[in-house]
């Protein structure tokens, strides 16, 4: 197996040893990025470079406190960021996602707090309209054959007057449930938030070894060890770093009340980026997105539903979409009848397409979500720390956007060039 | 040599045809693409089907794996009726079809293409690793060696090497009939023999193969029967060792060829009035 003597090894068999193996992996890797496949790479460096950019012009960007803040900011986004990256999977859209979020958010307010729901039933009824949205919206998309930007241009405006309608002109629900309101405003413990991220690390690390290994046993290729090993280290350091930080008092007069922990938010994200993340590359489901994003004609060949599949990436869409607006009410403290409205569409397809998600379909990962999401919070929140106006963002993200969508179009052509995709 | 073919070749008795389609009509639209066409294949033989460019082989293979509906006309598996819905049917009853335009997914694996539809799981996760193994396995049984990883996307292989992983997908199952539509037209020399030992191949194993094929040296080598369709009709129904070259020729341009016997069944005499029709 591992031991290969023949010169052209068969397909499939070629198993690095364990010494070469580092080098033919980052090798591998350079390669691939040479060949368009470019991944995550863009995004982690214009956070890095935001990052530097930020903290030289202003003192307050690397603080603790800002460093919450960016988080909590950025979470509606990226939730709805990560049910953007399934329908954009199948090279499809969905501009009413933003609204979407909003009638969710409005049903949520509205039972719980003027028809006194408990917080529970007001979340399942708030997510199940999700699912509807979704459900209608994917039907109408797979089975009655009309471009998916038209429909969700006309669910956009439509969606637009139902908050509307729900909220009324000029009116405002405010949110006064604690569970909800924790879910952006409150933290965890820091003693729970270091368990949580040893449990987490140790699931991590567990799974990488345990899927290296059986590989390895089976005589396929395998990351060599030092690779997962790195890998392991890399996130443990960071996510450690991170959860250390968010430990430190934030608090200006921590007498009075204190504000320490790792945002409620934080493993809310991280629970649906395993779950989603799980879904899309671990069962069959998830090949299948990706298969019908890729070809959907070969996809039909092969026996699968293709119009089930369409359906149901428009569901996962408008879920996320609700899930985020509750985030963004619970930040609120409340709904107006512009929730989900402004940038927040926009942002969620930046995030998705900054963090490498392909507009075409068939390429995109839902952590993408997570590293766009990041990249659009730290411009927001930077900017609005150096001062800039709202207009001024606006401007720098569509930039930034464009600068996205041209390393997504321009690692497509160098794809084709190279043969990857 | 050319009046030998005169007597009528019939299948052999013991068999009957593991796959036949009777009076097959399949129109687009206003164009009438498939009249009345007959089509057997049987367990043990291959069946080359021939025909111009147009005349309606893909097409009749599409019919047969469920992509396109027929209109009207039998289906017959095993000698009982069956009705083919879908892709999904085709391959429960064991059909497996190579598509002309293959049919891959660029932006997925070797591995993941071939079992596309079919995956294999651990409950509802994939399992990767024997997934990989089976396809490796069968590669190898193809011969593949020009393959860098069995884990690249298949948008950065070569024609020759997309038409082997489409083939590779068709006999990676425990299928009963093959069909394969010009699976040699991207190949070089050495794959193309492959690919026609592996057709023998198949075919002794005692599965019924179609090959759908211009190269009538091709044909001539591996086939046991041959069907021509003319402009949507069946030309002739013959075995191989009962006609010669010139006559295959003269059927898929003219639709007929004089002392060419047709051996299909009684009823469904188009055969070599084709070209008035
Ligand atoms: N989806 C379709 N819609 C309309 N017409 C079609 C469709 N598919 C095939 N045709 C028509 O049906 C006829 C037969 O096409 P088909 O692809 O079956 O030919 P073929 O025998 O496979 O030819 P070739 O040897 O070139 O592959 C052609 O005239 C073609 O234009
Ligand atoms: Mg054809």
């Amino acid at each position: 197996m591992s031991t290969q003597t023949k010169p052209a090894p068969e397909a499939g068999t070629t198993t690095p040893g364990a010494e070469t193996g580092v080098r033919e992996f980052v090798q591998d890797y350079v390669d691939r990025v040479r060949g368009g496949d470019v991944g995550a790479l863009p995004a982690i460096l214009g956070v890095i470079v935001l990052c530097i950019v930020f903290t030289s012009l202003n003192s307050v960007f690397f603080s603790a406190g800002n460093f919450a803040n960016l988080l909590v900011q950025g979470a509606a986004i990226t939730v709805i960021a990560m049910g953007l990256v399934f329908v954009l999977l199948l090279g499809e859209i969905d501009l009413s996602a933003g609204f979407a979020s909003g009638v969710c958010a409005a049903v949520l307010a509205t039972l719980m707090t003027e028809q006194n729901y408990p917080w529970y039933v007001s979340t399942a009824a708030a997510v199940a309209t999700g699912v509807a949205i979704g459900l209608l919206l994917g039907t109408i998309v797979a089975r009655v054959g009309i471009p998916s930007f038209v429909v969700t241009l006309a669910a956009f405006l439509a969606f637009q007057g139902t908050v509307l309608i729900i909220i009324g002109a000029g009116g405002n629900v405010p949110i006064r449930n604690s569970v909800i309101l924790s879910l952006a405003n409150k933290n965890v413990a820091p003693t729970l938030g270091w368990v949580l991220w040893a449990l987490g690390i140790a699931a991590f690390a567990g799974l990488l070894l345990v899927s290296a290994a059986r590989r390895r046993s089976r005589g396929l290729v395998a990351p060599p060890l030092s690779v997962v090993g790195l890998r392991i280290g890399a996130v443990l350091v960071l996510s450690g770093l991170a959860v250390y930080v968010l430990n430190q008092e934030r608090s200006r007069n921590a007498a009075v009340v204190s504000l320490r922990g790792v945002p409620i938010v934080v493993p809310v994200i991280l629970v649906l980026l395993i779950v989603l993340t799980f879904v899309l590359a671990r069962t069959a489901y998830g090949r299948h997105v990706y298969a019908v994003g890729g070809n959907a004609e070969a996809a039909r060949r092969a026996g699968i539903n293709v119009a089930r599949i369409r359906t149901s990436v428009f569901v996962v869409g408008s879920t996320l979409a609700a899930i985020g607006g509750i985030i963004a009410a619970s930040r609120a403290n409340s709904v107006d009848p512009n929730a989900g409205g402004s940038n927040t569409l926009l942002y969620a397809v930046g995030a998705a397409v900054i963090g490498g998600t392909s507009l075409f379909g068939g390429k995109g990962k839902v952590r993408d979500a997570i590293l766009g999401g990041a990249v659009i919070a730290v411009i927001d929140n930077g900017m609005g720390l150096l001062g800039y106006s709202a207009g001024v963002k606006f401007i720098v993200t569509g930039i930034v956007l464009l600068l996205a969508a041209s390393v997504d179009a321009i690692s497509r052509r160098r794809a084709t060039a190279t043969g990857r995709v | 040599m050319t009046e030998t073919a005169t007597d009528a070749v019939r299948p052999p008795e013991a068999a009957a045809p593991l796959l036949e389609l009777r009076a097959v009509n399949k129109s687009f639209g206003a164009v009438h693409v498939l009249r009345d066409v007959h089509l057997a294949a049987y367990a043990g033989q291959v069946t080359a089907l021939v025909g111009d460019n147009g005349a309606g082989k893909s097409t009749l293979i599409k019919c047969i794996g469920g992509i396109h509906p027929i209109d009207s006309g039998e289906y017959l598996f095993d000698g009982k009726p069956v009705t083919v819905h879908g892709p999904r049917d085709a391959s429960h009853l064991g059909i497996e079809i190579v598509y002309q335009d293959l049919a891959l997914c660029d932006n997925l694996d070797i591995v993941q293409n071939m079992f596309l539809g079919r995956e294999r799981t651990n409950g509802i996760v994939l399992d990767e690793s024997s997934m990989e193994r089976m396809a490796a396995d069968t590669l190898a049984g193809l011969k593949v060696r020009t393959v860098k990883s069995i884990r690249q996307h298949v948008a950065s292989l070569s024609g020759g090497q997309r038409q082997t992983v489409a083939i590779a997908k068709a006999v990676l199952w425990n299928s009963r009939i093959v069909i394969l539509d010009e699976p040699t037209a991207a190949l070089g020399v050495a794959q193309t023999r492959q690919v026609l030992d592996l057709v023998r191949r198949l075919a002794d194993q005692g599965l019924a193969v179609v090959l759908i094929s211009h190269n009538l040296n091709d044909v001539f080598e591996v086939a046991d029967r041959i069907s021509a369709l003319y402009l949507g009709q069946v030309a002739a129904e013959v075995e191989t060792s009962a006609v010669t070259h010139g006559q295959v020729v003269e059927l898929i341009t003219t639709g007929r060829s004089d002392g060419v016997a047709d051996a299909r069944p009684t009823g469904t005499e188009v055969g070599t009035e084709v070209g008035t029709a």
